[in-house]
């Protein structure tokens, strides 16, 4: 888990200097942010002079796959004190969620869930923060030849495997892919946004259809 | 001044889409189009992120299929991430 967390926070740093907003800026988005894609895609928004409206709106729609975890991980943590469930709000990362479900998935009942999660998620926070320091520190030591920057795509790849889980979910990133691809030539990565719109219409068409 | 607002903006709409349920009082049900809907969310999103590193017409298209295969039969990004950026520097060689 840590393995893969670590080169995506470097590629994360590198790419948030290397877009010309100040290292310091680039860190404290990493502390309270905390979440890679939109930094990577706010930092060159930023960089290009975009409206901080927008700037935060495509960080909503990157980040709306967040409020389905925070929908997922209540059934197990509806009953905690309002300060841990905050605990787990704020340490919620894709990798975290992923190795949550999947563990509460085999142990529904464990009462250790919310050690489990915090120390998980403790860990992974902290890695991620050494990676993105570490990243933001090299800048732009890294060569150009290793063209790591292809590390931020692959590791994205790996996140949005398990989530197709059938032919709906799996039309859903179908459609997201080509629509991204279709309308690449609008300003400000509102691609993103009519691929997310695409992805959700067509997973909910499939859904009906099927039923 | 702006870029300030601008990171505390991230910031809270971030934050706020992450505790969105888990801070609901116990008892209240989500509604269940949005909980549908918002299944869809993490596989448009996530896809729609790499999508454009991968589908173009050089070696970035035959190595995110390496990498595609790898993450589906593996699992894991780190695999995922070495198989994908060696499978790059390959095609890149090759073609």
């Amino acid at each position: 888990m840590l393995l893969g967390i670590v080169p995506f926070g470097v590629i994360t740093g590198v790419a948030m200097v290397a877009s010309g907003i100040p290292p310091l800026v680039a860190m404290l988005m990493s502390v309270i942010v905390f979440a890679g894609a939109s930094m990577v895609a706010s930092a060159q928004l930023l960089a290009s002079n975009a409206p901080a409206l927008l700037i935060v709106f495509t960080t909503l729609v990157i980040n709306l796959r967040f409020m389905m975890y925070s929908a997922s991980l209540r059934l197990h943590f509806a009953d905690a004190p309002l300060g841990k469930r905050l605990a787990i709000a704020y340490l919620t990362a894709d990798n975290v969620y992923g190795l949550m479900l999947g563990r509460f998935a085999e142990h529904p009942d464990d009462p250790g869930k919310y050690q489990y999660f915090l120390g998980a998620g403790l860990l992974v926070w902290a890695a991620w923060q050494a990676a993105v320091l570490a990243g933001i520190l090299i800048g732009a030591g890294v060569p150009a030849e290793w063209r790591l920057e292809f590390a931020a795509p692959l590791a994205f790849i790996a996140i949005s495997i398990p989530f197709l889980r059938d032919r709906a979910t799996i039309a859903a990133a179908l459609a997201a892919g080509a629509v991204v691809v279709l309308t690449s030539d609008l300003p400000f990565r509102l691609a993103i946004v009519a691929a997310a719109f695409a992805g959700i219409v067509v997973g909910l068409a499939f859904e009906r259809k099927k039923a | 001044m702006t870029l300030w607002l601008t990171l505390l903006g991230m910031a809270v709409v971030t934050f706020a889409l992450r505790a969105a349920f888990l801070v609901l009082p116990p008892g209240i049900e989500t509604p269940p189009f949005l909980r549908r809907s918002l299944r869809y969310v993490p596989a448009a999103v996530l896809t729609a992120i790499w999508a454009p590193e991968v589908l173009v017409q050089n070696e970035q298209l035959p190595a995110g299929a390496v990498a595609i295969a790898v993450a589906w039969r593996w699992r894991t990004t780190f695999a995922t991430i070495i198989a994908g950026l060696l499978a790059l520097h390959l095609f890149a060689w090759l073609m």
